[in-house]
């Protein structure tokens, strides 16, 4: 069964320190990612998106609080769900979509598709495929940071189901044992793929796993942006002044799927429809809207502009020429070689 | 090579050592990385006197976590950093697979060329020592099959400098594999900016009659084999590719089609391994040049045993390489 959320915050009060512009940015960027994504699940359905599609709608709070509280040249790496880390961080629309689509136009030029999305002009190193396996490199980023002497943080995200693969705890020692500024970000929404936290793990709370290795570890409320932001600005100070890395686990929901494949027959419905009631994005709205920090019409004008943008992207991507064949071995070696050993069709003869 | 670097005769392991020193001093960015390679200076001593040369910060011991350590290296390549990560054998490698596979060979492929990872793995490997089934692996084929990663397997102090030096400048991943057996051999070495290109070949031995391709230390049985066939009149061209990715094929047809034979020798397994590999390549560019089927030898395809008797008899020598040659002449006289 699936973990109630630690609390469920009072929507009347104004939160301490609270930023009206960032709280504004906070709920556009979580409001494109939600529209973005429910639209790439259109157009995988029309067969415009192929592969894998792992939607994260129901964790934008997570996603956006965690990547709002960086600065923008702090590293982050993620898993394969994370169309929303690149939008938080900047990606253009036009450009995630039409990776999604496999275009030449796409932010990886159609070599990597919707789990292995990369903006390194943004510091956004990537989205993984293996469940577990970008922690060390989060950990090498951080080590970066350190051997140069820099003031930035590393953050990796991950989910529950990584928390069982061997690699993050010896992730963990090493940023420990080196002092390394690194953010174990876990995206804690209870299920790895079908399998929930609790028939997968023999300890359930998962910030334990942070204990240890003598790593400080918060759980916190992921449906809540404003709780998320709070818990990674004050982790980024820490990892920051103290060179020590953090752990946070943020408990959220995936309203879909595993991906779009999955049926989601699995996952109890009135556990679906208690999360939902809890949406980041409606309760967000009512704090915004009940603390006057913004109005009715200017909420409205970011949903127009946010879905003007998805258009956008999907017409871009539509209208974007097919990758090059020519394109197939570009960027296996920074410095190429000719050596094409695909067959023997077009070897020489001894009479030619 | 230069002659006054020629006239110095450097272990492999030495060579090895001085190659890390120079692109540490070279380098800023350069930083080495593995289990015990600092106070204790290494497994194989390569690492010998760099943590007191270079301090904690550059020669830095791990936990033991290939995987972890791997990873690290990986990330910090992309961030710009040039780690030589050392993994103690070549057998651990094979706890670190995801991370050499899924990361580090596809990283710049699959973000689109916006990151490299100028990482350099070193690990000897090799089999010899009765060290049993887990400890005496040759691998060269599991990483010379991945698009994404270069592989040397140098067989020569020379080359064990040139080429590592090399792959430390080398903005690709590049899997760097030593032999255990050859860390005492010695031989000249170059200077400081001594390097060789990936993929070029070195003809360790000229002759007419059969081509022998062979790497690492199967070098040295292949010359071995050559000198006992040149008592009988048989001359082998000896052929080191040095790098198994890139290969340099050129050379490989240019011999073959010279010689019209050719015995591939690799200290791996038979089925699916290196030989059958350069094999199959060199079917598919000199089949018309071929007087008689391409040789291969490999260890045999079992585990490698513990019993001195056994091990040695499952490991490719000398005298195998020699009725591979005979074998192969025969068919085509």
């Amino acid at each position: 069964m699936a973990e109630e959320a630690p609390v469920v915050k009072d929507t009347t009060v104004t939160p301490p320190g609270a930023d009206a512009e960032l709280m504004q940015r906070m709920f556009a960027t979580m409001h494109l990612i939600r529209t973005f994504e429910e639209r790439a699940a259109e157009e995988y359905m029309r067969g415009n998106i192929g592969g894998f599609l792992h939607l994260a709608i129901g964790e934008e709070a997570a996603v956006v609080g965690s990547v709002l509280a960086l600065r923008p040249t702090d590293p982050i790496t993620s898993t394969y769900r994370e169309h929303g880390q690149a939008l938080a961080r900047g990606s253009e629309p036009r450009a995630v979509m039409a990776e999604l689509f496999g275009r030449e136009t796409g932010l990886c030029h159609g070599h990597g598709g919707s789990m292995h999305l990369m903006d390194r002009e943004r510091f956004f190193f990537g989205g993984y495929g293996i469940v577990g396996g970008s922690i060390p490199l989060a950990v090498g980023l951080g080590f970066a940071i350190s051997y140069r002497q820099e003031d930035g943080v590393a953050l990796v995200m991950f989910g529950d189901g990584a928390t069982n693969q061997g690699v993050l705890g010896e992730s963990m020692n090493m940023a420990k044992l080196w002092s390394l500024p690194v953010i174990f970000f876990c995206l804690n929404n209870q299920y790895g793929m079908g399998t929930a936290v609790d028939r997968a793990s023999a300890e359930t709370q998962l910030t334990k796993r942070a204990d240890a290795f003598g790593i400080p570890a918060h759980r916190i409320d992921g449906m809540d942006v404003l709780a998320v932001q709070q818990a990674v600005s004050d982790a980024a100070h820490h990892a920051r002044s103290e060179q020590d890395p953090v752990m946070i686990e943020a408990i959220a929901y995936r309203y879909r799927g595993h991906s779009m494949s999955d049926p989601d027959r699995t996952r109890p419905e009135d556990e679906k429809a208690r999360w939902r009631a809890r949406d980041p994005l409606v309760t967000f709205e009512r704090i915004l809207l009940g603390e006057g920090l913004v109005t009715a019409e200017e909420l409205a004008a970011v949903r127009d502009a946010n879905q003007a943008a998805v258009d956008d992207a999907v017409a871009f991507a539509n209208d974007s020429p097919p990758v090059p064949e020519t394109a197939l071995a570009d960027d296996v070696y920074t410095d190429p070689w000719n050596d094409d050993s695909r067959g023997s069709a077009r070897m020489p003869r001894r009479s030619a | 090579m230069s002659t006054e670097a020629a006239a110095v005769s450097t272990s492999y392991r030495e060579a090895l050592t001085q190659a890390m020193r120079e692109e540490l001093e070279r380098d800023p960015d350069v930083f080495l990385i593995g289990e015990d390679i600092g106070l204790f200076e290494g497994s194989f001593k390569v690492t010998r006197g760099l943590l007191g040369e270079f301090g904690p910060d550059r020669v830095i011991d791990t936990p033991i976590s290939e995987a972890g350590f791997v990873g690290l290296g990986i990330g910090a390549a992309m961030a710009g950093l040039r780690p030589v990560v050392e993994l103690m054998t070549v057998n651990f490698a094979i706890v670190a697979m995801d991370q050499i596979v899924n990361n580090a060979a596809k990283i710049r492929y699959m973000f689109g060329g916006q990151v490299s990872v100028p990482l350099v793995i070193r690990m000897p490997g090799g089999a010899g020592h009765q060290l049993g089934a887990q400890h005496s692996h040759s691998l060269e084929a599991w990483f010379t099959h991945v698009p994404g990663l270069k592989v040397a397997c140098p067989s020569t102090p020379y080359d064990a400098k040139a080429l590592l030096k090399t792959a430390i400048r080398d903005d690709d991943p590049v899997i760097f594999l030593e032999s255990e057996g050859l860390y005492a051999k010695k031989g000249p070495v170059g200077g400081p900016d001594d390097l060789v290109p990936f993929g070029q070949a070195a003809i360790r031995r000229t002759g007419q009659h059969c081509t022998v391709i062979a790497v690492s230390r199967m070098v040295w049985i292949a010359l071995d084999a050559a000198d006992t066939l040149a008592a009988e009149g048989i001359e082998c061209e000896v052929v080191d590719p040095r790098t198994t990715r890139p290969l340099d094929m050129d050379a490989i047809v240019d011999s073959v089609r010279r010689t019209n034979h050719c015995v591939v020798v690799d200290e791996g397994w038979p089925e699916c391994g290196l030989a059958s590999n350069i094999a199959t390549r060199v079917y598919e560019e000199c089949f018309d040049w071929l007087d008689a089927p391409v040789q291969r030898v490999n260890a045999a395809d079992v585990p490698i045993p513990y019993a001195r008797n056994l091990e040695q008899s499952a490991l490719p020598h000398a005298h195998d390489v020699a009725a591979a040659v005979r074998a192969t002449l025969a068919r085509g006289a």
